[in-house]
C-alpha cells in the first residue's frame, strides 16, 4: 500500500530525513518511535504534503501511485489521513459543514454519488459515537476553543468519517490524559480492519498499550535504525532512546 | 432642467450652480436652510475638493474623478423603471422603500406607509412645510460642513433625499430602505443626496441603503447623512455597496447618539470602482453604546476608504469596531479608525479592530487605528492585520481532501462571515451571505 524508498528531505537547508525506508501492508498497524528531533513529524507531513519541505531523493508510492506528485487533496482523496499534531482551529467553519465538503469531495473522486443532508447527518451522528463526542461539537466552528483532548477526539472523528486507507497519526497521544487517550485509541481500533492500516507516531509507550501494532520502528537522525515487533517499544520503555544512540555512535566508529 | 458648463474646473462650476439655484428661488433664498446652505457653499469654496496633501485624504486621491465634466443634476429628469433599479431593491426586506435618482426622490418607484400616522417617512423636499420645525432643529446640526469639503458641498445642494421621524416612543413595524441611484445612462452625472432621520425618546428603527450608478457613464454621489438617536432609542443602519460598472461614492453618516441609546451600522462595500465612506458617530449621552462594523471586498483596481471617528464625549459609553477586508487584483483600501476620548469620557470601553487580507502581490491597504485618548479611567484597545491566508489552515483543509480553490473561499467566507453575524437584520443577512458567498466564489 505505501512503499518508501531512500526518502531524503530538507527543511529550511537542513537535512531531516537522511534515506528512509518503509513498506506498509493492507491491515498493518506499524510504530514510528524516536526521541525528540529525529524527524518523526517530518516524515509525516512530507507525505501527507505539507509545503516548506523539499525532496532532495528517493520515492514514495501509495497505492500504486507516485505520492510525492500528488496535491495534498488528492493524497487525501487516493485514502491517505493525517491526523494532526496540532489540529488547527479555523472560526467561522463551522465542523459539519468542512466535513460535508470533505466527505463529498473525497465521494467525487472516488466515483461516488454525494451524500444528501439528511444522509450525512445520520452519518455524523453514528461516527461522532466512536469517539464519544457531544454532538454539539458538529455545530461549533472547527476546533475553535476545543480541548486539546477534544481536538484530538475530533481528528479520529473527521477520520472515521473519511474512511481511509491509511492514517498517520501524529503524536495523537500527547498532551492526553488518561480518560481521553483512552477514548481515542478505542476510536481507532474500532476503525482498524484488513484493508485500513495505521501509523503511530509516537515518542511514548503509552499508546501502544491501547493501540498495539505489528511493526514498531526506531526512528534517529533522520533514519530507521532499528524495527522489531511489539516487544521493542516496551524494551524502549524500559531502556530509554539512549542504548539506541550509543548502538548507533558504535555503529559509525 | 439639467445644468452644463463647458468648465471642467467642478468647484467653479459648483460655485456658479449655485447662484443659479439661488437667483431661481424667489422667496426660498430668505430661509433658515438656505442660509446654511449659502454659509455652506462659502465654505466649499474656500475648501476646494481635498487632496492628498490633506491628512484625511493621504491614500485616497479624488483629483481625477473631480476632474471629469459631469451633468450638476439639480433637477430630477431621469425617468427610471423599476428594471433599471431592481439590482438595488430588495423584496425580501419587506420595508418602506424611498427612491432617489439623481438624489431626487421618486415616488412612483417607492412604496411609503399606507397611512402616515405618527411616524413620518417620506422625502426631505417634501416635508419642509409640515415638519419644518424638526427639519430646522435638525439638519445640519450633526454633519461638520466647517472641515469637510464634501460635507460642504452636499449641504450647500442639499435638497432632498430620505426624511424619516420617528417620535418619542413609536416603533418603525418594518425597516426603512433608501436607495440611491445616480442615472448615468447619458453622461457622466453627480448627484448628492442628503438624509436626515430624527429618532425620538425610546423610539425603535432600523434602516438599509443601497447606493450605485445605472448607466455605462460615471455617476457619482456624494450623499450626507445624519442621525439624531434620542435618549434609550435603538437604531440601525445598513449600507450595501454592491453596483457594478462605474460607481464614485463618497457616503459620510454623521450620527449623534443622546443618553443609553444603541446604535448599529454596518457598510458591507461588495463592488464599486471607487468608494469613501465616512461614519462620524458622537456618542453625546452616559452609557450610549456604538457598534460600527465594515466588510470591504474590492478587486481589480477599485479603491475602498473607510474612515471612521467615534467621538466619546461622556462618561460609561460603550463602542465596538470590526472592520474586515479583502483585497484582490490591483484593489486599493484605507482604514483610518479614531477614536477620540474627552476628558469628561471617565470609564469608556473603545475597542476597535481592523483585519484585511491581501490575495494578490499587487493589492494594498493602509490601515491606520488611532487613539486620542484625554480621560485616564479607560479600556481602549485597537489592532490591525494585514496579512495572506493561513497556510496552516489551508493546509489543514486540503489535507481533508478539498481543492485549493475551495479550500481559500471557505477561509475567506469564514473571514468575511464574522461582519455579517453582526447584522441583526435577517433577510438582509442572508442576502449578503449569498452575495459575499458568490463574490469569494464558495460554491456550497
Amino acid at each position: 500500500m505505501l512503499r518508501i524508498h531512500d526518502l531524503r528531505v530538507s527543511v529550511a537547508g537542513k537535512e531531516i530525513l537522511q534515506g528512509i525506508n518503509l513498506e506498509i501492508n493492507p491491515g498493518e498497524t506499524h510504530a514510528i518511535m524516536g526521541p525528540n528531533g529525529s524527524g518523526k513529524s517530518t516524515l509525516a507531513s512530507v507525505l501527507a504534503g505539507r509545503a516548506d519541505y523539499e525532496v532532495l531523493g528517493g520515492e514514495v508510492s501509495f497505492m500504486g501511485k507516485d505520492l510525492l506528485d500528488l496535491a495534498p487533496e488528492d493524497r487525501a482523496r487516493e485514502g491517505l489521513f493525517l491526523a494532526f499534531q496540532y489540529p488547527v482551529e479555523i472560526p467561522g467553519v463551522s465542523n459539519a459543514n468542512f466535513l460535508k465538503a470533505a466527505v463529498n469531495e473525497v465521494r467525487k473522486y472516488r466515483g461516488q454519488e454525494p451524500l444528501d443532508a439528511m444522509e450525512f447527518l445520520a452519518l455524523m451522528k453514528d461516527k461522532a459515537k466512536l469517539v464519544e463526542m457531544d454532538p454539539s461539537m458538529l455545530s461549533r466552528s472547527l476546533n475553535e476553543g476545543f480541548s486539546g483532548g477534544e481536538k484530538k477526539r475530533n481528528e479520529i472523528f473527521q477520520m472515521a468519517m473519511l474512511e481511509p486507507v491509511l492514517a498517520i497519526l501524529d503524536e495523537t497521544d500527547s498532551g492526553l490524559d488518561i480518560d481521553a487517550l483512552r477514548i481515542v485509541a478505542e476510536g481507532v481500533n474500532k476503525l482498524q480492519n484488513e484493508h485500513r492500516s495505521v501509523v503511530l507516531i509516537t515518542h511514548y509507550q503509552r499508546l501502544l498499550n491501547y493501540i498495539v501494532p505489528d511493526h514498531v520502528h526506531v526512528l534517529y537522525k533522520g533514519r530507521i535504525v532499528k524495527s522489531g515487533g511489539k516487544e521493542l517499544a516496551l524494551e524502549l520503555e524500559e531502556k530509554g532512546y539512549d542504548w539506541i544512540k550509543n548502538e548507533v555512535a558504535q555503529a559509525a566508529v | 432642467m439639467k445644468t452644463t458648463t463647458e468648465s471642467t474646473d467642478l468647484r467653479s462650476k459648483f460655485a456658479a450652480e449655485f447662484e443659479v439655484i439661488e437667483s431661481g428661488m424667489n422667496g426660498g433664498s430668505k430661509s433658515h436652510i438656505h442660509s446654511i446652505r449659502r454659509a455652506a457653499i462659502e465654505q466649499f469654496t474656500v475648501l476646494g475638493f481635498p487632496t492628498i496633501r490633506n491628512e484625511e485624504w493621504k491614500y485616497t486621491n479624488v483629483q481625477s474623478l473631480v476632474n471629469r465634466n459631469y451633468v450638476l443634476s439639480f433637477r430630477h429628469e431621469a425617468v427610471l423603471d423599476r428594471a433599471a433599479i431592481e439590482p438595488f431593491l430588495l423584496d425580501s426586506l419587506n420595508a418602506y422603500v424611498l427612491v432617489f435618482v439623481n438624489g431626487f426622490f421618486c415616488e412612483t418607484l417607492s412604496s411609503l406607509p399606507a397611512v402616515q400616522g405618527k411616524i413620518v417617512v417620506g422625502s426631505l423636499a417634501a416635508s419642509q412645510q409640515a415638519y419644518g420645525m424638526v427639519i430646522r432643529e435638525h439638519f445640519a446640526q450633526h454633519a461638520d460642513y466647517s472641515s469637510d469639503a464634501f460635507t460642504a458641498l452636499n449641504t450647500a445642494f442639499a435638497h432632498d433625499g430620505a426624511f424619516v421621524w420617528v417620535p418619542d416612543g413609536q416603533v418603525l413595524d418594518r425597516p426603512v430602505h433608501i436607495v440611491s441611484v445616480a442615472d448615468a445612462r447619458s453622461s457622466d452625472v453627480f448627484a448628492q443626496p442628503r438624509h436626515l432621520i430624527v429618532l425620538g425618546k425610546n423610539s425603535q428603527a432600523r434602516f438599509v441603503e443601497t447606493s450605485g450608478t445605472v448607466g455605462e457613464h460615471m455617476g457619482f454621489q456624494n450623499g450626507a447623512t445624519e442621525i439624531y438617536v434620542g435618549e434609550d432609542a435603538v437604531a440601525e443602519y445598513y449600507r450595501v455597496q454592491d453596483s457594478g460598472g462605474q460607481s464614485a461614492l463618497v457616503n459620510t453618516l454623521n450620527v449623534h447618539q443622546e443618553q443609553s441609546s444603541t446604535f448599529t451600522t454596518v457598510t458591507a462595500t461588495l463592488d464599486g470602482l471607487f468608494v469613501r465612506n465616512n461614519v462620524n458617530i458622537l456618542l453625546n449621552g452616559e452609557r450610549a453604546e456604538a457598534h460600527l462594523n465594515g466588510l470591504y471586498l474590492p478587486t481589480a483596481s477599485q479603491h475602498v476608504d473607510n474612515h471612521t471617528l467615534v467621538d466619546h464625549a461622556k462618561p460609561n459609553c460603550n463602542s465596538n469596531e470590526l472592520y474586515k477586508g479583502v483585497l484582490d487584483g490591483n484593489a486599493t483600501g484605507v482604514f483610518n479608525g479614531k477614536v477620540l476620548v474627552r476628558p469628561d469620557a471617565q470609564k469608556t470601553n473603545a475597542f476597535q479592530s481592523n483585519r484585511n487580507v491581501l490575495l494578490s502581490e499587487t493589492a494594498s491597504i493602509n490601515s491606520k487605528p488611532q487613539l486620542e485618548i484625554f480621560a485616564d479611567d479607560v479600556k481602549c484597545s485597537h489592532g490591525a492585520t494585514i496579512g495572506q491566508l493561513d497556510e496552516e489552515a489551508l493546509f489543514y483543509l486540503r489535507a481533508r481532501g478539498l481543492g485549493e480553490d475551495r479550500a481559500k473561499a471557505l477561509l475567506l467566507y469564514a473571514f468575511a462571515s464574522d461582519v455579517l453575524d453582526t447584522i441583526a437584520l435577517a433577510p438582509l443577512r442572508e442576502h449578503l451571505e449569498i452575495r459575499v458567498a458568490q463574490r469569494l466564489h464558495k460554491d456550497f
